[in-house]
């Protein structure tokens, strides 16, 4: 006999089993009724609207408890990690930064360290690339927490928190439009540099709308601070005390609402970091609440770091953006023209007219890419979700033998039973709210 | 380690501007010598010391890039990180998962697994290299050690094929629970099954394509 998934009943090794998949509720529950035992398995996802884009929870209740919480992933898996091992390094780029579709600079940010480690060229690094790198990864914080607070409302029922929330990631966008040429997926830093200067006014804009954003954050401030719906929702619900935290390897604003001031960009500098005047936010409720009031409180630590980068920039200005070895920077200096990002015409004029050499440069660095010295390399940044880690191989090719992502949403995700099991089906929605997993992360 | 060539089709290093000829030599990959510098020493020291079988277990010490490596024997990793998470100076309280690479030329080691470490107490890095046998893919699993390491086991068992023995529930998590082969393996295409679209079959994508 043919399995049929669609059967109302099937006997298995558990004992009779009831599929609901729609139809008359009514018959299966008067045949339900009959049987001392009523474990019921959900499966939320992979499309429900709330579980952030294609996870699946598949969660065991008893009424409305949850006995047992499990995720499966995998619904995004798009093997960007083998891909990359196709292309040159900095091809990579453009593919790493597909991952954490919300975080894209600090993918970009992380790979390219590992890559400028394997180099042996961190010290190398211009100093205004590395102000332009800490202002985009800022800059792409705030977007990021921006959607954690839209979505996360909208999954509790708070419909107006995403308006003021794409309002001011919007804003964000623009910048990243004006000075990459796009809004997300930029492959906007590179390995020794980023693609392209700033363009002159921008860093007055960008002033203009930390000034804005200051004032359009205290938006949703005072809408979801001290609420007593959204406290009710979220105030011990989720919780993951530091011993939790710290073996289920979770980083980020879950540890540091467990109470842990742990953040890299203060305990391991990189770019730059020790240069800023800036805190680390923490909160020690360990629950969903305590999330939220940290990535609040990292919005206001975020405009302060740009406004200390657009100083920077002013000093700075003019500097190089990319390492001075030409055998590893990218040749084209890219501009910022009508279309989009492409190549810039003095390159273009250079190339073509006026040096034979450039264009061979050029034509090897674009066609085979740079070669990257035999060995392997960690590097790390603090993403808005925690530590994202990249673990390079090279073979001494043009080419990486193994790009691995330590990512931050793959890892915390785990901490869903934990979070989970114990609570009320309600409360799963608001726990993994303050997970805040992108599924392109967590299945690269 | 060896490395396909060219980018378009090319055999030979396809280096018609002596631009190619400027190769940076890798670091050695042999062990390295004493003192190791930075906190290197320390972390060497405390583990000798906190664990009498350091010469058996350890095969060799790297240190590369600014970063210290541990070439553990499997057979010993779960001692060794135990010993590395528990002793109050070493004290490696996270692990950040598990990273798998494939050498198909090291014959006898051709599967590696690499597990970055984290003291946030002393501020410390450390990574861990074990090797396994293509014939015998076995490493024993640290789940037991540290537990956020379930997901990234079975991701390096999905992608690699390595069996992590302990494991509570080795399965594959970013590929359906049918599928054939481990992605991520050198021989394994990219683009992986052959594609057919009404009645043509198209090869992967790095079969058809100079990718190689």
């Amino acid at each position: 006999m043919s399995f049929d998934p669609y059967a109302t009943a099937r006997e298995t090794t558990e004992g009779r089993v009831y599929s609901v998949t729609g139809g008359d509720w009514d018959e299966l529950a008067t045949e339900i009724g009959a049987t001392k035992e009523e474990r019921v398995v959900v499966n939320m996802g992979p499309q429900h609207p709330s579980t952030h884009g294609v996870l699946r929870l598949i969660l065991e209740l008893e009424g409305e408890t949850i006995t047992e919480a499990r995720c499966a992933i995998g619904y995004l898996h798009t093997g960007i990690e083998k891909n990359t091992e196709y292309r040159t390094w900095t091809q990579g780029v453009t593919y790493v930064t597909r991952m954490d579709y919300l975080a894209p600079i600090f993918n970009e940010t992380a790979y390219c360290l590992s890559v400028e480690k394997l180099l042996g060229i961190t010290d190398q690094v211009p100093e205004r690339a590395q102000v332009i790198r800490v202002m985009m990864m800022e800059l792409n914080r705030i977007s990021s927490h921006m959607v954690c607070f839209g979505t996360g409302g909208l999954e509790l029922g708070a419909l107006t928190p995403i308006f003021f929330a794409f309002r001011d990631r919007e804003t964000v966008l623009d910048i990243f439009e004006e000075v990459s040429g796009l809004r997300m997926n930029m492959a906007y830093i590179r390995p020794g540099g980023v693609a392209q200067d700033v363009p002159q006014d921008a860093v007055s804009r960008i002033r203009e709308a930390c000034r804005d954003m200051r004032k359009s954050f205290k938006d949703n401030e005072t809408l979801l601070v001290g609420n007593s719906i959204w406290m009710k929702r979220t105030k011990d619900i989720g919780y993951l005390d530091l011993a939790g935290c710290m073996t289920l390897g979770v980083t980020g604003p879950i540890l540091r609402a467990a109470g842990m001031p742990w953040d890299l960009r203060k305990t391991q500098p990189y770019s730059g970091y020790e240069n800023y005047d800036f805190d680390v936010i923490t909160t020690d409720t360990c629950d969903a609440y305590g999330r939220f009031l940290v990535r609040l409180g990292e919005l206001e630590q975020s405009l302060r770091i740009i406004e200390q980068c657009c100083d920077k920039l002013d000093q700075l200005n003019g500097a190089p953006v990319m390492v001075a070895d030409k055998k590893i920077a990218w040749p084209a200096q890219l501009s910022v023209g009508a279309d989009g990002m492409g190549n810039s015409l003095p390159h273009i004029r250079e190339i073509m007219g006026e040096s034979m050499e450039a264009l061979i440069h050029h034509f090897k660095i674009v066609t085979e890419g740079f070669r990257v010295p035999a060995g392997q390399a960690y590097a790390s940044v603090e993403s808005p979700r925690g530590e994202t880690g990249v673990h390079t191989v090279s073979d001494g090719g043009t080419r990486p033998y193994r790009v691995h992502f330590r990512e931050p949403s793959f890892n915390n995700l785990q901490s869903t039973a934990a979070m989970c099991e114990g609570g009320m089906i309600a409360d799963v929605i608001s726990a993994v709210a303050s997970i805040d997993p992108v599924m392109g992360g967590v299945d690269r | 380690m060896s490395a396909d060539e060219g980018m378009f089709g090319v055999s030979g290093t396809g280096d018609t501007s002596g631009f190619g000829g400027l190769v940076r030599t890798g670091a050695s990959t042999g062990s390295a010598e004493r003192p190791y510098g930075s906190y290197f020493d320390d972390v060497a020291d405390d583990l000798e010391r906190a664990y009498p079988e350091f010469n058996d277990a350890i095969e060799s010490v790297v240190i590369q890039n600014g970063e210290l490596t541990f070439h553990v024997k499997r057979e010993k990793l779960v001692e060794v990180a135990r010993v590395l998470r528990d002793n109050p100076k070493l004290q490696f309280e996270m692990c950040l998962g598990v990273s798998g690479v494939h050498y198909p030329d090291q014959t006898g080691r051709e599967l590696h697994a690499v597990y970055p470490l984290l003291s946030m107490t002393h501020n410390r890095r450390l990574r861990l290299e074990v090797s396994a046998p293509e014939s015998d893919p076995h490493i024993p699993s640290l789940t037991e050690v540290w537990a956020g390491n379930n997901w990234h086991e079975r991701e390096t068992f999905d992608m690699f094929g390595i069996i992590f023995d302990g494991h509570a529930g080795l399965t594959r998590i970013l590929m359906p629970d049918d599928w054939v082969g481990h992605p991520q393996r050198k021989d394994y295409p990219l683009g992986g099954i052959p594609v057919e679209f009404q009645g043509a079959t198209i090869p992967a994508p790095s079969e058809r394509r100079s990718y190689r």
